[in-house]
Formats: structure tokens, sequence, C-alpha cells
């Protein structure tokens, strides 16, 4: 039997994404993937002042903050060949390390948990047993039974009062749940502890850069929070000594919890090692540079490029192999939609030809969705975590080898295991566990620097725009959360004359090309099981396992045009 | 006031204290919010037993939270709200009954969630929008389940007992309505004129100015005194500068003159960086983020505007001082502030002010800026 579904709105993700997919015998044969939300924010800056972007950019995502200010500061000071200062490289390691390791764990317990582990489940628990499982899997305090039954009380007076909020109407009992009442239990005492955790640790850019979400320190040419340890208004021993108590904190919870509970639940999940596998190339900027030569051979995350799941052959990251089509995107290219243009060349000439609000579905045979289609060498490429761990894993990264090598031996599987929904959400912990590490270095190396009176953390040299080129242009790069983001920037007589960015949920939610080819979601969730079409949580584990980042929906459709069932409520 | 503890003079019901006990909330933490709370609000203290009854578990407030045209800076910041934290608001102080960042439910489920809410609490329910809503082409830059922003938010706002808008896109339009503002996008207030809407302002706002203005509309069954941008005056009644930890080097003379240089490190005034602290109403100075922990101007840099309509075009480039305008000496009250950006800096530099920016004769600088326009 053939149905047609739609997920609209996909929840626990930024932004509105709209999925729809065909499901044939209970697995899924065809998807869409549509953001159904447009700003026009590339529109908005054309003119402006290049050293005010970072500010608009930042605003794409206040999920994943800070990260379109990185590569927009980036790509102005690769225009104008700006060098910033090694404080400020530091600084900038601390900030994106601290936002990836604070969001990949609110990723994994505010927005995915939900998918794999069951609330109402908790309340049938054994507080002793779900003790008993915490302890022998970590050393992390808080894992007595009286913990547990004050946690479950405080859920069963939740759920008493008859008004479950945001936990309403969702999926519980669902015949794809399969941990014990025990384990989901702990994982949902560690739901609230890590709201806690995240609050905290994200202080981290309140120091550094005043507040977060939305962090205001960055600069072109290095960062506005002065350094100076005999000051009170800037950077000293006082605040280090607080930034590192907050390092330790976030390093010490994800050792603890993060990683242990990600273990349990997989273990429990092996199957969806094998689902959700999707296009099989890989594309990675690299990040976390080593050194302030602003070159791009010695960065903590490497570049390369992998195609086809090949791991014996990574190849180098060519920038100016990157183009972008919009054959089935509400965007018109002034020379033929079929055409794909590198981002210098980008346009951004919205045109919606989708079905008029309200609609029921859309016309997935002509354009579908407000994401172009990014590809590289005329392929899909899948960018994040994963991406960035099998490319380091595949060039022999010592640190990462050693913990996914850690990480596929306690699940008994082997490295093909890392394609997969599984593999996805496995990748992130691992490098979350391996930046929360390495930011305790990169302090350490940025007190030295304050120690020997080293305090420059902007480089003012060509900050006048009298000091720049008549036209210049740059490629700005950055290892986000969500995976390799790119801002292209052309300057002309001190303003911006194009601005385009090509996000990581550029790369992997966009919809099909002009050879047909589907972008990663799409692909990801062919031959995904759905059991229940009016509950297909199966399809929210393989599109959270990406961790979109834009507004979308998901929909499911019935290729031989059979029966038509209409979940949607509206 | 103390916020560990209660004034000794006010004391909150046992049964109030140990309802909330059996919810996970300590007594402590209890007394500690309300007092906070009054605190925000301006209030005195004999109004902490009302805003605890205001708070009773039964009364937990049905809240309807919808996103348009959004970065989700705005729900992200209340994940970061401290007083109370996330989980509590979640858990024990609101019924949060749609919220895309959050539901567990997705697709047709969660829309049932809101329909059914808005159907049962019907003119009794919060709503809460964030994101701007496009207007243009009949609104289809921005939908959700099918449906455009605007239908939803006449929907989800026509029924509501009051709207409130967090962040600057649901209260301004904020970057979606920058120039050349290619989808149409306005705020709440402007899409929905029929609603009463409370503008909580700020990319993103801040959570504790969020939580303060539920918890005085709980406590009074109304909204606060607004300016007229209809923001809350408790968060939005002084301006940045006129409560700013460096106000003092401002008067004093003593501003930085480079990122970096002697006079930031030492924490002088960001003026001549570009602060538009002068011009823009908001509570940063006093609350600040992250629990308190820092600000943009007690960071190192200066404050570009964020609570203020379009700043996105009247106050960049951000880096550029504020211009020179005539009226020195002209005092105002904050009703002129708003009548234009001109008024605005004028008040902002009153007589002595605009005198001190220049006290060290620095006609370099202003040379500089008069080139660049």
């Amino acid at each position: 039997m053939s149905k047609r579904i739609a997920v609209d709105p996909i929840t626990r993700i930024e932004g509105h994404l709209r999925i729809e997919a065909q499901i044939d015998e209970g697995k899924i044969t065809n998807a869409w993937s549509s953001s159904t939300s447009f700003r026009g924010i590339e529109t908005i800056l054309k003119g402006r002042d290049p050293r005010d972007a970072h500010h608009f950019t930042q605003r794409f995502c206040g999920v994943c903050t800070t990260v379109h200010s990185m590569a927009s500061i980036r790509c102005v000071e690769d225009a104008l060949k700006i060098q910033v200062p090694d404080n400020a490289r530091l600084i900038r390691n601390l900030i994106m390390a601290s936002q990836s390791v604070q969001d990949h764990v609110i990723h994994f317990y505010h927005l995915h948990a939900l998918d794999w582990v069951d609330i109402v489940s908790a309340l049938k628990a054994d507080p002793a047993k779900s003790a008993q499982l915490a302890q022998s899997i970590s050393d992390w305090p808080k894992s007595s039974a009286t913990y547990f039954k004050g946690i479950q009380d405080r859920i069963a007076a939740f759920a008493g009062t008859g008004r479950l909020g945001p936990f309403q109407n969702a999926y519980w009992g669902h015949s794809a749940y399969r941990l014990p009442p025990e384990a989901n239990l702990m994982a949902v005492a560690h739901y609230l502890e890590a709201l806690e955790w995240q609050k905290d640790i994200i202080k981290i850019h309140a120091i550094l850069g005043s507040k977060n979400p939305h962090p205001q320190t960055f600069l072109v040419g290095g960062m506005s929070i002065p350094v100076d340890p005999d000051s009170q208004n800037a950077l000293n021993a006082d605040k280090v000594a607080h930034i590192r108590k907050l390092l330790r904190k976030a390093r010490l919870f994800v050792e603890q919890v993060y990683i242990p509970d990600l273990l349990a639940v997989a273990s429990f999940y092996k199957e969806w090692a094998g689902i959700g596998g999707g296009v099989g190339n890989f594309l990675a900027y690299g990040d976390f540079p080593m050194d302030n030569s602003g070159g791009t051979e010695n960065q903590y995350f490497p570049r390369g490029v992998i195609m086809a799941k090949d791991l014996a052959n990574v190849q180098p990251m060519d920038e100016t192999k990157i183009t972008e089509y919009v054959t089935k995107s509400w965007y018109t290219y002034s020379k033929g939609d079929d055409k794909g243009l590198h981002p210098y060349d980008g346009e951004t000439n919205h045109k919606y030809t989708g079905p008029q609000p309200p609609y029921e579905w859309l016309n997935t045979d002509e354009k579908y969705s407000w994401v172009k289609a990014p590809r590289y060498m005329d392929q899909p490429m899948e960018v994040g975590p994963l991406a960035r761990m099998v490319i380091a894993y595949a060039q022999g990264h010592k640190e990462v080898q050693d913990t996914v090598n850690f990480v596929l031996g306690k699940l008994g599987v082997g490295p093909a295991a890392l394609f997969s929904t599984l593999g996805r959400t496995a990748a992130r912990g691992i490098e979350t566990l391996l930046l929360a590490q390495k930011s305790e270095v990169w302090l350490d190396q940025l007190a030295d620097n304050m120690g020997r009176g080293i305090y420059e953390v902007h480089n003012k040299e060509k900050w006048e725009p009298s000091t720049w080129p008549k036209e210049a242009r740059g490629f700005g790069y950055h290892e986000a959360p969500r995976g390799a983001l790119g801002h292209w920037i052309r300057i002309e007589n001190g303003q911006i004359a194009n601005y385009q960015a090509v996000v990581p949920s550029t790369w992997n939610a966009g919809p099909r090309d002009p050879m047909g080819q589907m972008g990663p979601y799409e692909s990801a969730l062919v031959g995904t099981p759905v059991a229940d079409a009016e509950q297909p949580l199966e399809i929210l584990r393989t599109i959270h396992s990406f961790d979109p980042c834009l507004a979308c929906a998901v929909h499911v459709l019935d290729g031989r045009g059979t029966e038509i069932i209409r979940v949607k409520a509206l | 006031m103390n916020n560990d503890q209660l004034p000794m003079s006010v004391s909150l019901p046992e049964e109030t204290l140990r309802k909330w006990e059996a919810r996970g909330v300590s007594r402590r933490d209890f007394m500690k919010f309300c007092s906070s709370m009054a605190a925000a609000l301006a209030l005195p203290i004999t109004f902490i037993p009302r805003i605890a009854e205001a708070l009773e578990a039964d009364n937990r407030p049905p809240v309807i939270w919808v996103e348009f045209q959004s970065c989700s800076g705005d729900s992200e910041a209340l994940l970061r709200a401290n007083q109370p934290t996330a989980a509590e608001l979640i858990l024990d102080y609101l019924s949060i009954e749609y919220a895309e960042v959050i539901m567990a439910a997705a697709g047709h489920q969660a829309e049932k969630a809101k329909h059914d809410a808005i159907e049962k609490y019907k003119g009794k329910y919060i709503a809460v929008v964030e994101g701007s809503i496009p207007m243009k082409d009949g609104g289809v830059y921005c939908t959700v389940a099918g449906e455009s922003a605007l239908n939803i938010a006449r929907k989800v706002c026509g029924n509501a007992a009051a709207t409130i808008a967090v962040g600057s896109c649901a209260a301004f339009g904020n970057i979606p309505a920058a120039a050349p503002n290619p989808t149409g996008a306005v705020g709440v207030q402007e899409a929905v004129p029929g609603a009463t809407v409370l503008n909580l302002p700020g990319c993103p706002l801040n959570a504790e100015n969020l939580t303060a203005a539920i918890v005085h509309f709980l406590t009074f069954g109304k909204l606060p005194a607004v300016d007229r941008l209809g923001r809350p005056l408790f968060a939005y009644g002084k301006r940045i500068h006129d409560n700013c930890e460096r106000r003092s080097h401002f008067d004093a003379g003593q501003y930085a003159e480079a990122f970096g240089d002697e006079g930031h490190r030492k924490g002088y005034c960001l003026y001549k960086l570009g602060c538009k602290g002068p011009e823009t109403f908001h509570n940063c100075p006093t609350v600040r983020y992250n629990e308190g922990q820092s600000w943009p101007v007690m960071a190192g840099h200066g404050c570009i505007g964020c609570s203020e309509p379009q700043f996105w075009d009247t106050m960049s480039p951000f880096y550029r001082r504020l211009p020179q305008v005539p009226g020195f000496g002209i005092e105002a009250t904050a009703d002129k502030i708003g009548l234009g950006l001109v008024a605005a800096t004028a008040v902002a530099f009153g007589a002595h002010g605009i005198a001190s920016a220049f006290r060290r004769g620095d006609e370099m600088e202003s040379d500089k800026v008069k080139k660049e326009e």
C-alpha cells in the first residue's frame, strides 16, 4: 500500500522545514525537503559596510549563533588580506568550540532525544534500577536512587496536572521506542540537567563576547574583547579563571553524561546504523586554526572531500568547484535556472511559484523549496560532524581515530556503521568530546600570551575603508556545529557588491538539482522504515540526525498515486 | 533587595510553599524568584505574596509560542533564562501548549495541539510571537503547515488574552524588514492591528524581561505600562547611555579611540567606536545577559541599538559614531525622542555630553565622519 504524507512543521529544529514523503510497504521510497520561509538577508546586505556584515549574518541563525559572524569576518579578512592577532585566533577558537559543545549537547538532549526516549515510560521505571544503570556506565555523581525518584516524582506531578504542554500529543508508546523504563528515566533526568548546564557553560560567550545568543564581539581584523591582566574592564586573570571553571564543567558533563548516554541509547538502536545513509559524499572546510598564519594546513579539524564513502581517498577541497542550482528552488537566475553558479557570481532573485497558502501539498515536480541546491563537482555533499569526523579519520587524525574506534568498539560495529542515522548522531558526540578537551589547551595558550604581555586583539591596519582596494573578493569559511559554512563577498568602493552564504543546511536540506539528484536529507530518508504513517517518528530520527537549521517541513508521497492519506490537520 | 531571602516583613503561606516543594521547586528558589520578580518590576515588597498567588500551580497560564521569519534566537534566549530557569518555566510556571523549538510532537500532531489550545483557552492564553510577518505576495515568504504567517498570527493573536512580541523582528520587523525589505516584513502590531500587543524588542530579547512581563500580567491581570512603541517602561524606560557603567568616562571625555588601545582596555567610553547607547532605550546595563554576566559595552563593543525600530538602517554603519546634529542644549522628553533619530540624537547628546565628546579637540575624527558621509 502506498501513502503520501507531509510533516509540517518539523519541530525541534531551527526554522521552518517541511518534508513530504512517499511510503510503500512501510518504507520511504521518495522524499522532498522544503524550506518554507525566506527573509532575503543576502539582498539586504548589498551596498552596506562590509565591517557591519557580521551583525546581519549572525541573525541567519539564533541557535547556531556566532557561526555566521565567524564566516563573515573571515570572508572580509580574506578579501582584504588581513591577518588576525594570535589572541583573536585563540578567543575565536574558544568561542567556536564552546558553541559547538553547548549546541551539540542541546541537540542531543532537547532536539533529538525525544525521538529515542519515551518520557511517559519513565514513570514506570524503578528508580533503584535507574541508579544501577547510571552507576554502571558513569562516575557522574547525580546517580542515586533518591535522585531518580525525585525526578520521577517531579514528572509524575507534572503529568498529574493533565496539562503536558510541549510534551502533549507526541509519539509516546510508539512501537519504535526501545529503551527500558529505567533508561528512559535516566535520560529524562539528564534532559533536565542539560537544560541547566547549557545556560551555565555558555557564559563563556558572555565573558568573551557580552551575551549569548548573538554575542557582540566580532570584528573584521580580530575581536573586541580587550585583553589586559591589569584592567578590571578587560579579559584578566579572574575572567580566565572563570572561563577555565566553565570549560571544566563543560568537559565533565560531556565525558560523564553525554557520551555514556549516547553509547547507552545507541546500544538499543543498532539497526539505525544501517538506516539513513544518504548521499555518501562528504565535504569539510576544516577549522580551529592551530597557528595564526591564516593558512588552512594546520587546523585541528582538517579540510577535505570524500566521494562515495571512499575513506581511502581523501581529496583536497577546492572552493572553486562549488556551484548552486535553483532548478527546484523559488529563485531565478539571469542566465537560466538549470545553470549552476559559483557563489561569487551567485544571484538571489526570489520568485515564488509554489501553491498559494493555505495549501495541502507542494508541487514537487516544479520548484518546491526556498533552499538552493549546492553541489561540489556537480555532486550533492553531506556536511556536518559526520563529514568532519570521517574526513579527519581517513586522514589519520590520531585523536579522532582513537575516539571513533573507541565508540565503534563499544557498540560492536565497524566503520561502515558511521554512514547512517546512528553514525551521524555518534559523530556529533565524538567531536563534542574532542572540542571539550581541546578548549582548555587554547585557554592555556591565551593565558600564556597574556602572561608574556601580548594584549593585541585587533589588527587595525586595514580597518579604515580608505586603505582598501577599489575591488576585492573573499571566501570565509567555518566549521559550524551543523557543518561546512561558506560566505563569499565582493567588495566594491568600500561597499558590499555581492554577498552569498552557502550554509550547512543548504548542503544538507537542499532540493534536487537539474540532474535530478536528491539532496542529502531526501536521499537519507529513502529506505527509512515507517511503522505508522500517522506517526512518522522515524522520519524525525533521520532528519534530526542532521540537526536541521532552517524553517522546513517533510512530506511523504505515494509515487503510484494510489492511496493518499492526508495526515495534516489543516 | 537581597535576592537570597525574603525580607522579614513578608511571608508566604505555608500551603503555597509546600505545593511548590512537591513539584520540585525548593522554598528558597520560589521565594527568590518572587522577590526578584518584584525587584524586576520595581514593585514594593508587599506585592510579593500577590506574585506568589498569581503563580499558583493550577493557574499556569497557557502559552502558544509561534515562530515566523525568525532565527529562533529568542527561543534560545528563553533557554538561557535564570529567574526562573527554562526547566521551571516549562514544568512549573507556564503551560507551553505550542513552541516549535522544544515540543515533542511534529507535523499534524503539533498543529492539533495548537488548534486545541486556541479553542480550549480562547481569550485566556498568552500568545508569544517570534519573528516578523511577511505581507508581500499573499504571505508566501513564510508558511507553516501550508498556512501563511499572517493567517496564523491573526488566528493565534486574535484569540489571545494578550500577545507578547519577543525580539525586534516580532516587535518591529527587524532584519527581514531592513532595506529593501524584500518580503514586506512587519511586526505583529502592524500585521494584526486589533491584537493587544506588548513589544519586547532586542536582538534577541533578554529573557529576564520576558519572565518579568509574564509575571506582571499574572499578578495584575493586565499588561505593564508602555512607551509609545509598546515597550514596557520597566525595561525600556531609560536610555542605555543614562544607565551605562561607562557614563562617567563619557562625561570626563575619556574615549577608546581604537579597539585594543589603552582606553579600550581601561573601559573608557565607546562612543567614538560607534556606540549607539545614547539613542537606545533598553535595560541592558542594569539587567545584563546570561544571569547578569555581561552586556555589549561591558565586553568592549558598542551598542548597536537593537531594541529600536529599523535599527539596521538607522544605526548603521555600526562602527561610525553617531553623527553630529544641531540642537545642543535642547532638553526633551522621552516622547520627543521617539519623533525621530535627529531628535533622539539631539537629546542623547545634551549640552555637556556633546561638549565633552569634543573636549579633546579631536578635529581629525570629526573630519573623518564628514568625509565618509
